[in-house]
C-alpha cells in the first residue's frame, strides 16, 4: 500500500477491478443461469428460433412432470447412497484415523497405502467390481453402490481426519486419561467435538463426490436404483434431447450440493487439496 | 507422561479383564473395519482382475485356461487403443495449462481485499461443485446449434448467422470438451491459488515494492517460488482427474464422432460394457494403473526434489 496518492485514483482502480471482477463472474455463472432458465421455459421458449434469454414467466410444469412420472425418484436415491455412504465412511474413517494419528498403526505404509487406494482410477476397478457384484447380485441394489462409496470415500476420510486429529492438543487427551476416562470416552467426548468443525466439513466432501459419481452408479445401477446423474443421461437421444427435463433434473440434483457447500465455504480449499494447502 | 503410559494408568484402575482386552486392541480394532472395506472393494476386485487378464473370457465364451500374456500382447496391436491414449493426452496437455492461467489470473484480480469479494468468490467456485454430467450436460445446451445461445452471441458479433455442429463438428470437438472443463476446473485452480497467493509473505512484496521491482520481476523472484508447492499439488490433483475423464465427454459427445474424442476411461467402458472382452479390459485396466502410478511417481519425486 502506497502512501499519498490520491484518493480518486484509488477509487478507478477499484472500480477497474470491480469490472473485472463483474465479468469473470458473469462468463462462468452465465451456463448455470442459462440451465436454470431453461427449467422454467415452457416448450414453445426452449425450441425457439433464436434462443429466449429470458422466459416469459416463471413456471413450474418442466419440475411438476418430474414429480408425476417418479423421476425424482432418483434424487431420493442419490441421497440414500450418499447420505448412508458417507455416514458410515465418516465414523469407520475417522476412528481408523485415530489410530494411524495417536498410535501411529501400521506406521506411515498403512498411510500412504490408504491414499495410494485413492490414486486407483475408478475405470481400472470398475469392471472387476462389475464382475463380482454380478456373482454375488450386487447389482443395482442400494447395499452394493453404499458399499462401493463407502470405500470409495474412506480413503479420503482418513486422510483429511488425520490432519484434523493431529492438530487436537495431546494434552487434552492426557488430562482426560488422567481423569479416569477411558480410550473410548477420550475419542467420543473429546477427540470428536474437538474436530468437530473439520468432522462437518469432511462429511460434506464425501457426500458430494458420492452425488457427483456418474462411472460407477452407471455401470451398477440397472432399473431399481438409478441416481440422478444415470437418469440425467436418460434424457439424452439420438435426435431429439428432452431440454425440460434435464434442465429441471439438473437444477434439482444441484441444488442440495449448492446448499452444502455454501454452508462449508471456509473448509472449502483444504477440502478439495486433500489437506495439502491449508485454507 | 505420554499418552501411552496414561493410557496404562487408566487400565489399571479398570479391572474388567475383557474391558482390558478391548482397550488393549483397541488401536487395531478401530483400523480393522476401514481396512477391511478397503481390502474388499479396493483390493479383492483388483486381484480378481489380475488373474482375469491372464485368462481368455469374453461374451460368448466363459474360457478360464491360462493365455499367459497374450492380452497384454494384444495390447501393443490395438490402434484404438493407443489412439485413446492420445487423445487424453491431447485434452490433458491443453486443459491442464489453460486451467492453471485461468485460474492464476481469477486469483490475481481477487487477491486484493475489496468489499464484496467473498460474494464472488463463492459465486465463482459453483461450477467446480456440480457434477460434471450436469456441467456436460449444460455445456450440451449452451452449444446447441439451433437453440443454444453460444451460436447466436458468435453470429452477433460475426455479423452473419454462424452454425456450429460443435459436439459433432470434427474440428469443434475438442475446443467444446475443453471450454467445458476449463470452465468447470478453473475456479478450482482459482480456489487452490488464492489462499496460496493470501500466504505469500507480505514484507516481502512490500519491500519488492518501495524498491520499485516490476510485476513480473515480483512475480518471478518472490510469488511463484512461494506458491511453487501448491501448483504443484493443483497440477496432480487436476493432471489425474484429466487422465481419467469420463462424465463430460460422456454428456458432451460420448466419444464421437465416430471415436474422435474417445478417451483411456471411455475405451475401456466400450471394450468392457458393450464388447464384453472381459479378459481384455482387465488388460487396459491394469495397463491404465501401470501408466497413472508411473506418472504419479515421477511427479511425486520431482515434487520432492524441488523442495
Amino acid at each position: 500500500m502506497r502512501i499519498g496518492r490520491l484518493p480518486a485514483r484509488k477509487a478507478r482502480i477499484l472500480a477497474v477491478r470491480y469490472l473485472g471482477a463483474g465479468i469473470v463472474t458473469l462468463l462462468f455463472l452465465f451456463p448455470v443461469y442459462w440451465l436454470f432458465m431453461i427449467s422454467f421455459k415452457t416448450p414453445d421458449e426452449i425450441y425457439h428460433v433464436p434462443p429466449l434469454w429470458i422466459p416469459g414467466q416463471i413456471q413450474f410444469s418442466n419440475y411438476y412432470v418430474l414429480f408425476r412420472d417418479g423421476d425424482v425418484l432418483a434424487i431420493l436415491n442419490s441421497v440414500i447412497v450418499a447420505g448412508v455412504s458417507s455416514g458410515v465412511a465418516i465414523v469407520l474413517g475417522t476412528l481408523c484415523a485415530y489410530s494411524l494419528a495417536r498410535f501411529g498403526t501400521g506406521g506411515e505404509n498403512l498411510a500412504m497405502w490408504i491414499i495410494s487406494q485413492r490414486m486407483i482410477p475408478p475405470i481400472a476397478v470398475v469392471f472387476p467390481i462389475f464382475l463380482i457384484y454380478v456373482y454375488f447380485g450386487l447389482v443395482d441394489g442400494y447395499f452394493g453402490l453404499i458399499l462401493l462409496y463407502t470405500a470409495f470415500n474412506l480413503p479420503y476420510v482418513i486422510w483429511m481426519m488425520r490432519g484434523y486429529i493431529v492438530d487436537v492438543p495431546l494434552e487434552l487427551e492426557e488430562s482426560a486419561l488422567v481423569d479416569g476416562l477411558n480410550r473410548w470416552e477420550v475419542i467420543w467426548k473429546v477427540v470428536f467435538p474437538m474436530v468437530r468443525p473439520g468432522l462437518m466439513a469432511t462429511s460434506v466432501f464425501t457426500f458430494v463426490f458420492a452425488w457427483n459419481d456418474f462411472l460407477f452408479a452407471l455401470v451398477l445401477t440397472r432399473t431399481e436404483v438409478i441416481t440422478f446423474p444415470v437418469m440425467l443421461t436418460h434424457y439424452f437421444g439420438g435426435q431429439s434431447n428432452f431440454w425440460a427435463k434435464i434442465a429441471a433434473m439438473s437444477v434439482l440434483g444441484t441444488l442440495p450440493i449448492f446448499v452444502a457447500v455454501s454452508v462449508m465455504q471456509r473448509y472449502l480449499v483444504r477440502g478439495v487439496s486433500l489437506g495439502a494447502v491449508k485454507g | 507422561m505420554t499418552l501411552s503410559a496414561s493410557f496404562k494408568a487408566a487400565e489399571q484402575r479398570r479391572p474388567s479383564r475383557f474391558g482390558r482386552m478391548l482397550e488393549d486392541r483397541l488401536p487395531y480394532l478401530i483400523v480393522a473395519p476401514a481396512i477391511l472395506i478397503l481390502l474388499l472393494v479396493g483390493l479383492f476386485p483388483l486381484i480378481y482382475s489380475l488373474i482375469v487378464s491372464f485368462q481368455r473370457i469374453t461374451m460368448t465364451e466363459n474360457d478360464t485356461s491360462f493365455v499367459g500374456l497374450l492380452n497384454y500382447a494384444e495390447l501393443f496391436r490395438d490402434t484404438r487403443l493407443w489412439a485413446s491414449l492420445g487423445h487424453t493426452t491431447i485434452i490433458t496437455a491443453i486443459a491442464l495449462p489453460l486451467e492453471l492461467l485461468v485460474g492464476f489470473l481469477m486469483a490475481q484480480l481477487f487477491i486484493d481485499r475489496m468489499p464484496g469479494r467473498q460474494i464472488f468468490v463463492a459465486l465463482l467456485v459453483l461450477p467446480t461443485v456440480i457434477s460434471p454430467i450436469v456441467a456436460g450436460a449444460t455445456w450440451r445446451l449452451m452449444f446447441d446449434v439451433r437453440f443454444g445461445p453460444i451460436g447466436q452471441i458468435l453470429s452477433f458479433f460475426a455479423g452473419e448467422p454462424v452454425r456450429i455442429l460443435w459436439t459433432v463438428n470434427p474440428s469443434y470437438v475438442y475446443p467444446a470438451i475443453i471450454i467445458c472443463e476449463v470452465w468447470q476446473w478453473s475456479p478450482f485452480m482459482f480456489l487452490l491459488l488464492l489462499a496460496a497467493l493470501s500466504n505469500v509473505d507480505q514484507s516481502q512484496l512490500e519491500a519488492a515494492e518501495i524498491d520499485g521491482a516490476s510485476y513480473l520481476r515480483v512475480l518471478r523472484a518472490i510469488v511463484l517460488p512461494a506458491i511453487a508447492p501448491v501448483i504443484a499439488v493443483a497440477c496432480l490433483i487436476r493432471g489425474l482427474d484429466l487422465v481419467r475423464i469420463f462424465d463430460i465427454i460422456w454428456a458432451l459427445t460420448e466419444g464421437g464422432p465416430g471415436s474422435m474424442t474417445e478417451t483411456i476411461s471411455l475405451y475401456t467402458y466400450v471394450q468392457g460394457f458393450s464388447q464384453f472382452e472381459t479378459s481384455y479390459t482387465a488388460a487396459i485396466s491394469f495397463l491404465v494403473i501401470a501408466l497413472l502410478t508411473l506418472i504419479t511417481t515421477l511427479v511425486l519425486k520431482r515434487m520432492e526434489l524441488a523442495r
